[in-house]
């Protein structure tokens, strides 16, 4: 049994232009200890995805049907009282916009220690004390000093590093981090990601990392699954998934992304945007958008598939790779018929500091 | 393509903000002036795209804001074929702007949402009296064709399109009069990679098409490298490096260049090259640093040349001195027990110098800290130590691949530091130039 085993989960909001499917029988695993990323473009499902973990899905949305287990308790059944000694405990949350995630008018240190006293049951003097340890291991320096600054004194990078500082206080053993450092300078996503990378090792904490951005999900995660209109469309082993992509989404992803040195006169694109979740294309979500569409993509909607064997996928269990695309199941005329090419080394297999990097181009 | 005149040339470019401050610090003349952007030149050539650099903060929209005279600048000159623009009054900056666009990051709040995208284009139109009524509607048609989308959604408004197709909407404004120059502030930061592939490729289209120059500000190196015919990159209101985009990619290289290229995420699972981390962020330009402004975060800080000092171990003595002049070290919470071993830790500082006569002085300097006497400190390490890049400010020169602000790349000091006349050790040949590369 995996620490966490989301199954078949469907999250709908029902609005008054219609019903938004924002997740559809979305199914994976996290491990303990494991670094999980979830890719995708704006409205694919991600943050959905994690707020329905923490069951902090808002009117109007509903979590219609799906189990969430966590250490095998679903806890789309617990009452509210065993959801609250979950949330910020055992499973916490870093959210991406550190300046509104934080509280203006408390001091930061409070921010920590009141989750401390709250989950751990410590006195004002023990939870301080743990506080500033916690603030200290994420890298703020004169911690001791800084426990009684409010936010506004922070740097954006910093407010980030109290927010982490919240997530790790109570030493969960699940942490969910949306967007960690999509708002912050590159120079300084290097040293939260190092952070993050540190936290999770020596705690032995599993993180749940979501992003657009590839190259953050290439340094930082063990598996990826890449959503499209809230379905899962690949998941596998991170590797699999940039030398070996088997969704024309994945594809479409990795060679929009510009790269330093890089001769292409244009860059790749995807033509199109993600459809309205409200009115969906039928078949295969992505057909429109896809190069490699037949007319049996807009008729029968793929399914998850191993792509080894066509086989339906199992994420619970199997750490197949595994996509959603008609041409794993012999549906399709025509072949997936893109290259990938590493640049810089002869293959993927080989490694060592070489300068090789993945590009994907689709012909 | 450099003998004629540029289509913008922009000279020793200043822009400073008078901090915030009470009426007794007015009175007093106590105002602090913030340097945004601290003498900056460059130029940008007819149909040609130079690319800005920086993190957030470093001034490069204020140039963008500065060249459009939508700020104005506090020295300097900016030339727009060939004329000052600074100079020109209110009407004949309206006629420039025929000639001068711009494009926003962000395109929510940059459209008027009560406004129809017809109304939206057409007001550049009858703001500069461009065509009559007939075609008016034939010209925005024209317009959003051009940008890629349909034309039947002209009556439709913002809220309606998606945040790529407002950044188009946008460029079909900026396109409206017919520019022949247009600042793109930041547009595609707010963007998926996917739609902001596209926007680049429209951006580099209508270059193509009409001959249109960009100033392209970002803070992403991959994107602007992409899209750029020169770069500058920008810390703290001053350019560190400028360069087409191999020479901005090729040795010698500002030690910020290098940091900023080494810190994008690489999207390759099994790539484990070294990530330089800077220490530290951007110090706040109040009251910057003095001599090159990134010594307080440099990794390869020049030592001084009468000591013997390992790379680490300059940077993590600068960092002390540099915190000891912000006061930046909350000493009574380290152990009564053992404050020096302590203190060390904090400011990874290894247990002994591998010099005695520099293990000596940091020694002392450490017991002024501990007793909390961070002037003396920060005085005695300043005059033993002494490092041109603490005390000469750096100016762009000429190298092998671009021009770059960096003492590593000045013969001047190439021997170790010293200040002009050669009062320097012999040729210790510090580590300066063998930095970690």
């Amino acid at each position: 049994m995996a620490m966490l085993e989301v199954e078949d989960l469907n999250v709908r909001f029902y609005t008054d232009d219609g019903v938004v499917r924002a997740t559809n029988d979305l199914s994976y695993r996290i491990e303990a200890g494991e670094r999980f990323g979830v890719v995708g473009e704006s409205g694919a499902g991600k943050s959905v995805t994690s707020l329905a973990l923490m069951r902090l899905i808002d009117e109007p949305g509903v979590i219609e049907s799906g189990e969430i287990r966590f250490k095998g308790e679903n806890i789309l059944e617990m009452d509210d009282e065993e959801m609250r000694s979950l949330r910020g405990n055992e499973i916490a949350m870093i959210f991406q916009d550190a300046g509104t995630a934080l509280n203006p008018s408390y001091t930061v240190g409070e921010q920590i220690s009141e989750a401390i006293r709250y989950h751990l049951d410590l006195d004002e003097a023990a939870a301080r004390e743990r506080a500033i340890e916690t603030l200290e291991s994420v890298g703020i320096p004169s911690a001791a000093e800084r426990y009684g600054d409010y936010p506004h004194e922070f740097s954006g990078g910093m407010q980030q590093r109290v927010v982490i500082a919240i997530a790790l206080s109570c030493d969960p053993d699940l942490i969910i981090a949306d967007e960690p450092t999509t708002a912050l300078d590159v120079t300084i996503e290097a040293q939260i990601l190092e952070l993050l990378e540190e936290v999770a090792t020596e705690y032995d904490t599993a993180i749940q990392l979501i992003t657009h951005d590839l190259g953050v999900v290439a340094e930082f995660c063990d598996r990826v699954m890449v959503m499209y209109a809230g379905h899962p469309v690949e998941m596998a082993p991170v590797e699999d998934v940039y030398y070996d992509p088997q969704h024309p989404y994945t594809v479409g992803l990795m060679s929009s992304i510009p790269r330093i040195g890089d001769d292409r006169e244009r860059l790749q694109t995807i033509p199109g945007r993600m459809p309205d979740l409200i009115e969906m294309p039928p078949g295969c979500n992505f057909h429109p958008r896809c190069p490699y569409a037949e007319e049996s993509c807009t008729r029968v909607e793929p399914r998850l598939v191993d792509v080894e064997t066509g086989e339906p996928a199992d994420p619970i269990n199997s750490d197949a790779q595994t996509a959603a695309c008609l041409a794993h199941t012999g549906e399709l005329d025509g072949e997936l018929d893109y290259e990938v090419t590493v640049r810089g080394e002869d293959g993927p297999a080989e490694s060592g500091p070489a300068s090789g990097s993945p590009g994907v181009t689709d012909r | 393509m450099s003998g004629s005149e540029p289509l913008l040339r922009v000279e020793g470019l200043e822009k400073y903000y008078e901090s915030e401050s009470d009426f007794i610090d007015r009175l007093l003349g106590r105002q602090k002036k913030v340097k945004a952007v601290d003498d900056v030149s460059f130029e940008i050539h007819e149909g040609e795209t130079l690319g800005l650099v920086g993190e957030s903060g470093c001034g490069k929209s204020t140039i963008g804001r500065s060249i459009l005279q939508l700020r104005k600048p506090t020295a300097g000159s900016v030339y727009f074929k060939g004329q000052d623009i600074t100079t020109l009054s209110d009407s004949d900056l309206r006629d420039l702007r025929k000639e001068m666009q711009i494009i926003f990051q962000n395109p929510q709040s940059s459209l008027n949402p009560r406004l129809t995208v017809n109304d939206i284009i057409g007001e550049a139109l009858d703001i500069h009296g461009i065509e009559g009524d007939v075609s008016r509607d034939a010209r925005i048609k024209d317009l959003l064709e051009r940008v890629g989308l349909n034309a039947s959604h002209a009556n439709r408004y913002p809220h309606e399109f998606s945040g790529g197709q407002l950044q188009r909407i946008g460029i079909a404004r900026a396109l409206a009069v017919d520019p022949e120059f247009i600042v793109c502030d930041e547009p595609v930061s707010a963007l998926d990679v996917s739609v902001q592939a596209q926007i680049l490729n429209l951006l580099e289209d209508l270059q193509d098409e009409l001959g249109i120059a960009y100033l392209f500000i970002a803070h992403d190196l991959s994107v602007v490298e992409h899209i750029a015919d020169q770069i500058a990159v920008m810390y703290l209101g001053k350019i560190a490096e400028i360069g087409t985009p191999e020479e901005l990619f090729a040795p010698p290289q500002h030690p910020y260049t290098e940091a900023l290229l080494s810190a994008i995420p690489e999207p390759d699972p099994l790539w484990d090259g070294d990530r330089i981390l800077l220490e530290g962020s951007v110090p706040s330009p109040i009251d910057p640093p003095s001599g090159c402004k990134f010594h307080t975060r440099c990794p390869r800080v020049i030592p001084p040349s009468d000591y013997e000092f390992e790379q680490e171990e300059w940077r993590a003595v600068m960092s002390l001195r540099h915190r000891a002049r912000e006061e930046d070290i909350a000493v009574e919470t380290f152990d009564d027990g053992a404050p020096m071993e302590a203190l060390r830790e904090e400011l990874d500082l290894p247990s002994t110098l591998s010099d005695p006569e520099a293990e000596r002085v940091v020694q002392e300097a450490l017991r002024s800290v501990a007793d909390e006497e961070f002037g003396d400190a920060e005085s005695l390490l300043s005059e033993t130590f002494d490092t041109p890049c603490s005390t000469d400010k750096p100016v762009l020169r000429e190298t092998d691949a671009g021009r770059v602000a960096c003492h590593l790349f000045d013969p001047a000091y190439e021997a170790g530091p010293n200040d002009g006349t050669t009062t320097g050790d012999g040729p210790a040949a510090g580590s300066a130039a063998s930095g970690d590369d």
